[in-house]
């Protein structure tokens, strides 16, 4: 009994992916497409682009410095663009003359796409890295500093009333008070755009970028190696999904007191 | 100790002005147990929030010791219906807030901490959060922070109204005898008659449309009392008249 409840959820959560992988076996084998590699190609080639020796070609044992190179721009693009959305969502979310001033311009850019930006980021960063960067840290802004806005708006106001009578006043009320009651919110806002970092990394490496996930993808494509485009998917989404697994565990801890945060 | 002389509240609410309390007088002395009582609409909470200084009369004066309330302070500490717990501290830490914000040492907080934890006989929760308590218990929480930061007048707005009746009594037991221990002086808002009685020293009875004061009624019953003595439904049956007194007016006028 105790083995199997805690089996349950891994068993469950493999029966989707398990599905998807037979269909894409037999729609292979049974040439409903011929453009897309088998699963077993695919995995063959996973092999090689992790540790070479099957094919040795210029994509064999290359796994780890693309990956590497990938999460530095999916890391370094979501820190800075968390250094700059939270102050600026504490900023709006405490003072509305910074609301005014601000929240409209940034509700006007911000139904613009990551991919509309590609050209101009091209432009003013240049071909490479830097325009990566760039555009990583766009994609993951927003989510943080809306969500930080909201958690300092939404603060409980019977919370400041208990602050203020138990001699809590002025501006150490925004630090005993309002940054842990936003700490929820923050959390949310961070995991979501670090998601979301990973979700524009391709986009990002369109701007002819030598290495990362991305780069391979987009090479990948003009070369017709559709076994290699499925195999960068595939290293994006574990990268991804474990990145967002130690943001959640990290999170568990730090939330322990909040009822609505245990995922 | 309190004196509110005057005292008239008006709030704006879009193009309407609603008259939450007029022209209200109340005197509190030191040790009291006050409680305010009336349906709802009828002032109680605005003239609790007034003598806390969360908010300010539109005319009269509210005074603690012949000064006038300006700010909500540690010595007039407020306990909630629904609590107000910083969701984020343990109970230890919801106990430490205030005496830590007043620039207590480390060590003091502590033993603070410590004396009141037990006085509310939560030691074996002092490092759960709010969330894994229930609600008596996050009640003696709050009653304990404000406890622990030395408050003199402690206003209770419905602090049990959201509690099973089991849980009701207990607490009442508990604070009745925290009053007694501490020589506190206590105002609290209820909308039952049997807990009014049942507690205070003195039950201001207050109607609605705009609130104000009906009646200023002093129960003499001996401690501890006794809900279903004659004595207690006497006072019940003349309390509850007078709380329903404006109905009648209303329908001859």
């Amino acid at each position: 009994m105790t083995p199997w409840r805690r089996l349950k959820p891994a068993a469950l959560a493999l029966i989707v992916p398990l599905l998807l992988l037979a269909f894409w076996q037999a729609a292979t084998s049974r040439h409903w497409t011929l453009l897309i590699p088998t699963p077993y190609e695919v995995g063959r080639y996973m092999v090689d682009f992790a540790v070479g020796g099957i094919y040795d070609d210029a994509y064999s044992a290359t796994l780890l410095t693309h990956l590497l190179a990938s999460m530095g721009r999916v890391y370094g693009g979501f820190a800075l663009a968390a250094a700059i959305a939270l102050p600026l969502g504490l900023l709006i979310g405490r003072l509305p003359a910074a609301r005014m001033l601000l929240d409209p311009f940034l509700q006007l850019m911000r139904p613009i796409p990551v991919t509309a930006w590609l050209p101009l980021s091209m432009i003013l960063f240049g071909l490479g890295a830097r325009s990566a960067f760039a555009l990583v840290c766009l994609g993951a802004f927003y989510p943080i500093l809306l969500n930080t806005v909201f958690g300092v708006r939404s603060v409980d106001p019977k919370l400041f009333e208990a602050a203020s009578m138990l001699g809590c006043r002025g501006n150490a009320q925004f630090y005993k008070v309002v940054l842990p009651a936003a700490v929820p919110s923050i959390f949310t806002g961070l995991r979501l755009g670090l998601g979301l970092a990973w979700f524009v990394i391709v986009v990002g490496e369109m701007t002819g970028v030598p290495q990362g996930l991305g780069a391979v993808i987009m090479d990948a494509r003009t070369l017709s190696r559709t076994d290699l485009v499925i195999c960068g998917m595939i290293v994006i989404g574990v990268a991804g999904f474990l990145s967002d697994r130690i943001v959640v565990m990290f999170g568990n801890r730090l939330l322990r007191w909040s009822p609505s945060h245990h995922g | 100790m309190l004196e509110i002389k005057g005292v008239s509240k008006v709030f704006a609410l879009q193009d309407q002005t609603i008259h939450a309390l007029a022209d209200t007088s109340l005197v509190i002395g030191k040790g009291e147990f006050i409680c305010l009582i009336g349906a709802s609409g009828c002032g109680k909470s605005t003239l609790l929030r007034i003598m806390a200084g969360f908010e300010q009369p539109s005319s009269g004066e509210a005074l603690m010791w012949g000064k006038p309330i300006t700010d909500p302070d540690p010595s007039r500490g407020m306990v909630f219906q629904d609590y107000a717990l910083f969701p984020w501290l343990s109970v230890r830490e919801n106990i430490g807030f205030g005496p830590a914000a007043r620039g207590l040492s480390t060590a003091e907080v502590k033993a603070t901490v410590d004396k009141f934890v037990d006085l509310v006989g939560l030691g074996n929760f002092a490092t759960a959060y709010p969330h894994q308590l229930s609600g008596g218990m996050k009640q003696r929480v709050a009653i304990a922070r404000v406890l622990a930061n030395d408050a003199e007048l402690v206003l209770m707005d419905e602090p049990f109204g959201a509690l099973d009746a089991m849980t009701r009594e207990r607490l009442q037991d508990e604070l009745l005898e925290v009053w007694q221990r501490t020589k506190l002086t206590v105002v609290f808002v209820t909308h039952s008659i049997e807990e009014a009685i049942f507690l205070a020293g003195r039950v201001v009875v207050m109607t609605p449309g705009p609130g104000r004061i009906e009646s200023d009624n002093a129960v003499e019953l001996a401690r501890p009392r006794d809900v279903a003595s004659p004595e207690f439904n006497a006072i019940r049956r003349v309390l509850g008249a007078k709380l329903h007194s404006h109905h009648g007016k209303k329908i001859a006028a």
